[in-house]
Parts: structure tokens; sequence; C-alpha cells
């Protein structure tokens, strides 16, 4: 159980939904930056949601499955192929040993995500498979992916065997073969280019000017190529505040919008530090993180403004959704 | 060691609540640093860890305030509440208990080694300059205090501290340097701290512990914790490298 990888891509990780519990000693959470496109990913293949998986960016890899795998493809559309056939994202694939997945031009969004049945088998640290790039620990070696690495592979659970029992019934290829289902659209969104990122206002939105507040919601800002797991800086209107009183560090999350002295925003991300001192003007909405994650250096964000009722509102909606794709598929293939 | 447990502030500050985002509520206790600020967030949080709320994901306490992130689903119960208002609420009532919690009587004293000057230090000099002390005087001051861990922040069992001597504050260096060593100890303004991984800083290195400060090996991956107390030993290069062998 297996996966060797003969061209690692651009940046491949892999990553499940985070460390938690050790933010107060300084470590970060790390994991997916589009959470819900793993958890879908996971789904498909009988996974526990927060199962280990592949984090792909862009320019994807070369991948050699060394045994039979249940795999499932989310989130950004980088032209996935398995023997040069194109293969569908969101759902499952059954690939017989010796198969290649190699991924071409990047059609829509950042990242993609690669779910193999039984998970990436990369032991836990603090309770998590995530890669921490800075700290180097978790995930492969606590680094992104490399030429000659192999990624331990799993047994399916009891579902996932099922699912690849239901492919292999209706077979056409002894190589690899695709389910004709899918989950609600919801779920799978094409990543857009220039999205609206809604957002509440954060901690110190009043300290802004008015001009400053009216320009955060009303003007476009692009995403600088200086932008990664960390945090995306954006480069828009200045934005002042009324005040230069310098603040006391305090927590930052994934989505917050801190603008330094200069001016210009940082939206933190995946890998962001666990405190800052710099103002948070704004606070980006939870199920827009999918969005933010797949937008490219050089596109544009505009953000909307929402309230926190709305915010959990969609939250909330947004994890029935994902309950019903994980009945949905418990009803036809088990637990 | 231990000390005798401070008194409990007689009238504590009004905890301020507001939300981080939809899935994280900040208390704050006020808005400067000051023991009894630091006391009542070890109290809340003491209470917060042993009884944690529904829905609780962990808690993250800074110098004035304590972050809580949650999970807004487990509040919601199918719908019927909206989760911040819920979560606001159940803080609101668990406070007075909450800030009546008992912070260990014990506080931890925690010895950090450093050889101060030479190539571990090697802005010892320029802080000499700056201040008008002697390097004798830097060091003797730096390892006077027994400072406070406010928190644990910027990068994996970095600790923010408090008790710097006025007398040492040093600015930053006007060009930071590409990589900080682990175990650097450093001074910026009024501020001092220990870098925890080989980082980019600008922060005037005046020596180095030969502890690691962290390792996600540990059950408890920060050797430090926000809370406990912090002394500085000088030590010799000899000792530096024998600590550095043990260590490793």
């Amino acid at each position: 159980m297996s996966l060797s990888i003969l061209r690692p891509g651009l940046l491949s990780t892999v990553q499940d939904l985070g460390r938690f519990g050790y933010q107060q000693e300084g470590i970060i959470v790390s994991g997916a930056m589009d959470a819900c496109a793993l958890r879908v990913a996971n789904l498909l293949v009988g996974n526990a949601e927060n199962a280990a998986v592949l984090e792909i960016t862009l320019l994807g890899p070369l991948i050699r499955f060394e045994a039979d795998h249940l795999i499932a493809l989310t989130g950004a559309h980088l032209s996935p192929t398995l023997n040069s056939q194109p293969v569908g994202l969101h759902r499952p694939v059954w690939v017989a040993a010796g198969t290649e997945l190699d991924f071409g031009v990047p059609v829509a969004g950042s990242r993609a995500y690669l779910a193999v049945a039984g998970g990436v088998a990369v032991a836990p640290v603090l309770g998590s498979r995530s890669t921490y790039l800075r700290a180097s620990f978790g995930g492969l070696h606590g680094r992104a992916l490399r030429a000659g690495d192999v990624l331990p592979g799993a047994h399916p659970t009891p579902a996932g065997q099922r699912i690849i029992a239901a492919l292999a019934a209706t077979a056409s290829s002894r190589i690899w073969m695709q389910a004709t289902w899918t989950p609600g659209l919801a779920l799978c969104p094409t990543p857009l280019p220039n999205p609206t990122i809604r957002a509440v206002a954060g901690p110190e939105y009043e300290q802004f000017t008015p001009a400053s507040q009216q320009a955060f919601w009303q003007q476009p800002f692009t995403v600088t190529p200086d932008s990664d797991r960390m945090g995306y800086r954006l480069q828009g209107p200045p934005l002042q505040r009324h005040t230069s009183a310098e603040l006391l560090s305090s927590a930052v999350t994934f989505g917050t919008v801190q603008v330094p002295a200069g001016g210009q925003p940082i939206v933190l991300m995946a890998d962001h530090q666990t405190t800052g001192g710099y103002p948070r003007i704004a606070q980006v909405i939870s199920v827009d993180f999918s969005a933010l994650a797949q937008v490219r250096p050089g596109q544009l964000v505009y953000f909307q403004e929402v309230s926190l009722a709305e915010a959990q509102a969609l939250y909330l909606a947004r994890e029935q959704e994902l309950r019903a794709l994980r009945r949905g598929i418990a009803t036809v293939f088990g637990n | 060691m231990s000390l005798p447990p401070e008194p409990l502030p007689t009238r504590p500050a009004p905890v301020r609540l507001f939300p981080l985002g939809d899935a994280a509520i900040v208390l704050e206790f006020g808005t400067d640093i000051s023991a009894e600020t630091h006391q009542a967030i070890q109290a809340v949080r003491s209470y917060l860890t042993q009884h944690p709320v529904e829905g609780q994901r962990e808690l993250v306490p800074a110098f004035t305030t304590l972050t809580l992130y949650y999970d807004p689903w487990r509040l919601s119960d199918n719908g019927r509440y909206q989760p911040y208002e819920r979560l606001a609420e159940t803080i609101r009532q668990l406070l007075p208990a909450a800030l009546a919690t008992a912070v260990a009587t014990e506080e931890i004293l925690v010895e950090i080694p450093v050889c101060y000057g030479g190539a571990f230090g090697p802005d010892l000099e320029a802080v000499a300059a700056h201040t008008g002390l002697s390097c004798e005087e830097v060091v003797a001051r730096h390892s006077a205090p027994e400072y406070l861990v406010h928190m644990i922040g910027f990068a994996p069992g970095f600790p923010y501290l408090g008790g710097l001597d006025a007398r040492l504050a040093t600015p930053r260096r006007p060009q930071p340097r590409p990589l900080v060593p682990a175990g650097a100890v450093g001074i910026a303004g009024a501020q001092t701290g220990i870098y925890s991984l080989p980082t980019p800083g600008g922060w005037q290195l005046i020596g180095r512990t030969p502890l690691r400060l962290f390792n996600p090996d540990w059950a408890q991956p920060s050797r430090l914790q926000a809370g406990q107390r912090l002394r500085f030993v000088p030590i010799s290069e000899a000792e530096f490298k024998q600590l550095q062998r043990h260590e490793s």
C-alpha cells in the first residue's frame, strides 16, 4: 500500500484538518487550506473526514500507485490524468497497481486534494498528520514531497471496500475506473477567479477611518505573488486607522485580515501564526475559506460584509450538507 | 520552588466579550499589561481547561485576552440556538466562578542557562554601548529579575516575557539577520525573549541557551508555559557545550 512520487510538483504536502490544542504553546494549526475539499475527498473513499490526504498546489505531481488503491480528487481542477486519460473530480476512482496519476494545465483554482482509501499513513505528531513546514515536523519528514519519496497507504475502511466492490461490478477496465455519481454541487464548487469573499468586521474595525472602511468593502484587492500557506499579502487602497496606538499581541486565526502600518492588508491562512499584534479590520467567514484557498496570485478578491448571525447560519448549513453526504454514503456503502 | 499565592484582586475589571469571526470568542480582561490581568486570565483559563464549555476546541492566552476557539455546530443544537450568543451567555454565567479559581499555588520558576557575549551574543557590546552600561552590567541586569511568561506565541515555544530592566531597552537592529539560531536570547525595545526555532530576526542578540525550548516529541512540546516565572542563569562556554551535549 504505497504511492511513489516520481515528480513532486510545485508544493505537495500531507495535510489533515489540522493540529488543535497546541496554539497556546505557539504551535500553529496547519491543515488543509481548503478543508471542505479535504473532507469531501475523504468521504468519497470511505475515510474519516479528518484522514490525511495530499494537498497539491497549481502544478501537480506525478505519482505511481504501487498497489491497487481507491482514490478521490477534489478542490482545484489541475487537469488530472490516469495513464494519460482524463479522470473526473469529486468521485471515487479505483486504480490498479502501476497506474500513474499526472496533472497538467491548472484550469481552475490553486489547490487540489488527493485522498486515498485508508488515508495517508504517515505517523501523527501531536495528534495530527499535517505538515508544519517551518518547524519541520508532521507529514512526510516535516517537508514538502520530493521525487523518490514513498507515501505509505493503509487498508480501506469497510465502507471503502464496498465502494471498491461496487466499482468492480461495473468495471470496463482493469487499469482504473471511476464512479458516475458525485456529491451535490454545493460541496464541489468550481473555483472562481476574482471571487467575492464574505467577512465580518474584525475586533479593530472601528479604529479604521470611514474612508478606509468603505474602501475595504468596495474596492478589489490583488493577491500578490508574495502569498503562501501562511497568508496572502494583498495590494489595494491603503487602509488607515485614525489612531496610531500600538496593540498588544493577541490570538489571530485563519481568515483574520490584519493591516500592518503600511496599510496593505494580509489575510492569514492555514499556516498562520498563533498570535499577532496588527489591527484586524475583518475576519473572513469559515464557509469562504475554500474560495479564498483556491485564489491564485495575481487574481483579485472583493470583500463583502455579512453579520455574525449570517456567518454562523452559513456555517451550520455547510455542516448540514457535509452530514447529508456522509449519511448518503453510509446508507449505500455502510460505515 | 514554592511561592505564596498572590492575593486575588479585590475588584476585578469587567471582562469584555467579542467575536473573532464565526468560530472564536475573545475574553478581554483590560487593555494594559498587569499582574492582576495576567492572574485573571490564568484563573479563567484554568477553570475552562478543567470545565470545558460545549464546543470548546482550544484556548489561547495572551497579554490581556483569552481566546476560545469553538465549533459552532456543537452549540447550535440543530439550529435552535445562535452559537455565539449561546456561548457568550454561558461564559458570562461562569465568569464569577472562573475568576475566583485559585491558580496553582505552586508557581514554577524555570531557570534558563545562558552563555552571554562572544559568538553566542554578538550584539552584547552594541547593547552596552546603547545603554551606557558595561557588558558585565548588562549581563548582571539581564540575569537578575524573575521574568513572567505572559504568553507563548510568534513561534512554537517562544515566550513573551515581562520584567526586563528598563535600563536594558535597546531598539531592534536596523537590518534583521537572515537566520537567528534557536536558543538565541535577545532584546527588542523593552522586551526580551528567546528564539525557539531558527528564523530570520532583528532582535539584539546578547547570548544563547543550550536548552531546547520546543520539541514536538515532548508530551508538552513547549518547555515554557504561560504563567510560569523564569530566570536567566549565566554560564560559561564550557558549561554551554556540556549542556548542549546533554540536550542532544
